[in-house]
């Protein structure tokens, strides 16, 4: 009814190594499982995460990931921002298109990344580098 | 730096690898190595990598398995990945990856037997 | 839900404050003479109680500064609202009866305004105030009906539930018989079932019958495809059966790769082939 999402801080993860994105996934994981996501809720969530860690590893040098429970209305979510202060992205559109890889990847882990979440926004310009938000919205209580 | 490493154990011609941690990337990495070196060293034809205690699978974990599968292929031996979790697996093709050329079996028994069936 | 709110002035708020007493005596007065009175369903007692909370309630968000009915002041007066609706919902109150019961606070507060020489702009702020309660009134109908949504909704979630099984056809052997067009939801939930339970059987072969399905669109085709994949991953083959040339068509359009997927004619002939595969037989016993 009021449309308007709340967000609530959880938790911040600096990212500055590969070990890192382990240490970002089982964040993740931890909490999903109190919030009582879905097994299948959880594993697309701490997936999208695993590859945005990546990506902001590979491409903007690291960052700060904040995890965050998300609220509208009656409505639980748990999400994630991934922020770095990196290049930017050259193509928004192109880069989130499958196979679309400046470097040695698939090219699938942005466009894949999105279709595992419920909530996708991204910001990204070469002053600020890359912010991207996603986050899963709890499904079991009828919404 | 911690020599950590994911134990490879030998069962008659195969190598069973059994990865139950959450692998970061260098795991990952160094697990290939490994493999490619007992490969030559024991001449096992076939490699069992049992999946079924990993609870996420992304894009860079998934092409290590599958580059482990092919690095297999070329010192001769058959790789079967095994027990993949369903929500791994639904998320895995979400991603847009679906592991062609990889052998699958739900579980070490049956890709034991899947893998004596490739070796003939 | 209230977007831009302008302020209302000190004054009004003011003035609220110190006759809080009296306008909840006409209020309460005026909702027990009014023909929507329920005291069959709830007594005095807790009409007044929640009234005056409401209206204290009211009175400390008017005063604070935020502008829109997400703002922290706003939050008690939501939750309490939400509250009273709910009771009133599970107690038997209509949507109307409940939407009234707010609303009926407008004449003793615009009264009050109106008797006051004190506010300068009176009819912004009357025009004001009644927005407001308009506004509460509203939420208390979305109250009710996000309830409503919320039975329907799970009442639907059994039906589906019923109607997408998994069956154990032989040892080792799942099948799936759709029936129906599949929406993305429904689509969702039958792969789930079927991924869960191969993983709870061990069955290495699925059998998806789509001979109850008369024709299946992009996206349908696309999720059988990728729960073709996801079967695969886990180490499980499923076969296709009882593929409609419209659908055939379809998944042709679609440029699909079928290759790799078993498909036959009829669930029968599909069920040969998977008891093939273990080296089973169905003979004519003599
Ligand atoms: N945080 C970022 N900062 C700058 N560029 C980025 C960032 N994230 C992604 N990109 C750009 O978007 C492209 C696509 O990203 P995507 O994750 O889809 O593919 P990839 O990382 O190249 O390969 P894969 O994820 O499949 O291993 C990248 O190649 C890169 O050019
Ligand atoms: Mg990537």
């Amino acid at each position: 009814m009021i449309g308007v999402v709340i967000t609530t801080p959880l938790q911040s993860i600096v990212v500055r190594q590969d070990r890192d994105i382990s240490v970002v996934r089982r964040a993740v994981s931890t909490h999903a499982e109190r919030l009582n996501l879905s097994v299948l809720s959880r594993t697309r969530l701490v997936t999208a995460s695993s590859e945005l860690t990546r990506n902001m590893l590979v491409y903007g040098g690291g960052g700060v990931v904040e995890l965050k429970v998300y609220r509208d209305g009656e409505r639980l979510g748990l999400g994630a921002t991934f922020a770095d202060q990196g290049p930017g992205i050259d193509n928004v559109e192109d880069a989130l298109a499958d196979g679309f890889t400046s470097g040695v990847g698939l090219g699938l882990g942005l466009g894949g990344a999105r279709r595992l979440v419920d909530q996708f926004d991204i910001q990204s310009s070469e002053v600020t580098g890359t912010s991207i938000s996603v986050a899963i919205w709890l499904k079991d209580d009828g919404r | 730096m911690t020599l950590e490493r994911i134990a490879i154990v030998k069962i008659e011609e195969c190598l069973l690898v059994t990865i139950q941690v959450d692998m970061h990337d260098r795991l990952a990495l160094t697990l290939r190595e490994d493999l490619g070196e007992r490969l030559l060293t024991t001449q096992a034809r076939g490699v069992l990598l049992d999946i079924s205690g990993l609870d996420t699978l992304d894009t860079f974990i998934a092409r290590v398995l599958a580059g482990i599968s092919s690095m297999a292929k070329l010192l001769g031996a058959e790789t079967v990945l095994v027990g993949m979790q369903p929500a791994v697996a639904m998320t895995l093709v979400e991603l847009g990856l679906t592991l062609e050329g990889v052998h699958t079996s739900l579980d070490v028994d049956r890709g034991m037997a899947l893998l004596k069936k490739l070796l003939v | 839900m209230i977007k831009d709110l302008r302020q209302i002035s000190t004054q009004t708020v003011g003035l609220i404050q110190e006759q809080q007493d009296e306008i909840l005596k006409d209020w309460i007065e005026s909702q027990l003479t009014a023909d929507t009175l329920r005291l069959d369903l709830m007594d005095q007692k807790k009409l007044e109680q929640e009234s005056k909370a409401l209206l204290k309630a009211l009175t400390a968000a008017l005063g604070g500064q935020g502008r829109d009915f997400t703002a922290p002041n706003w939050q008690a007066v939501n939750g309490l609202l939400k509250e009273i609706s709910e009771a009133r919902d599970k107690a038997g109150f209509s949507p109307t009866e409940t939407a009234t019961f707010v609303l009926s606070l407008r004449h003793p507060l615009v009264e009050r305004l109106l008797s006051s020489k004190k506010i300068s702009s009176l009819d912004e702020e009357v025009w004001l105030l009644l927005d407001i309660l308009d506004q509460l009134a509203i939420f208390t109908t979305e109250v009710y009906q996000r309830r409503r949504e919320a039975t329907i909704h799970r009442q639907q979630e059994e039906m589906e539930e019923l109607s997408t099984p998994v069956v154990k056809i032989w040892d080792g052997i799942l099948a799936l018989p759709l029936v129906g067009t599949l929406d993305t939801r429904r689509s969702q939930m039958v792969t789930e079932a079927l991924l869960d339970a191969i993983n709870t059987t061990g069955a290495e072969i699925a059998i998806i019958d789509l001979t109850g399905v008369p024709a299946i669109d992009t996206r349908m085709a696309q999720h059988l495809m990728r729960t073709v994949a996801a079967s695969r991953l886990m180490g499980a083959n499923c076969i296709l059966s009882g593929i409609r040339p419209q659908i055939a068509q379809t998944i042709v359009h679609l440029k699909i790769n079928l290759g790799d997927i078993k498909t036959e004619s009829t669930l029968a002939a599909a069920l040969k082939t998977a008891l093939a595969t273990y080296g089973l037989k169905v003979t004519v016993s003599e």
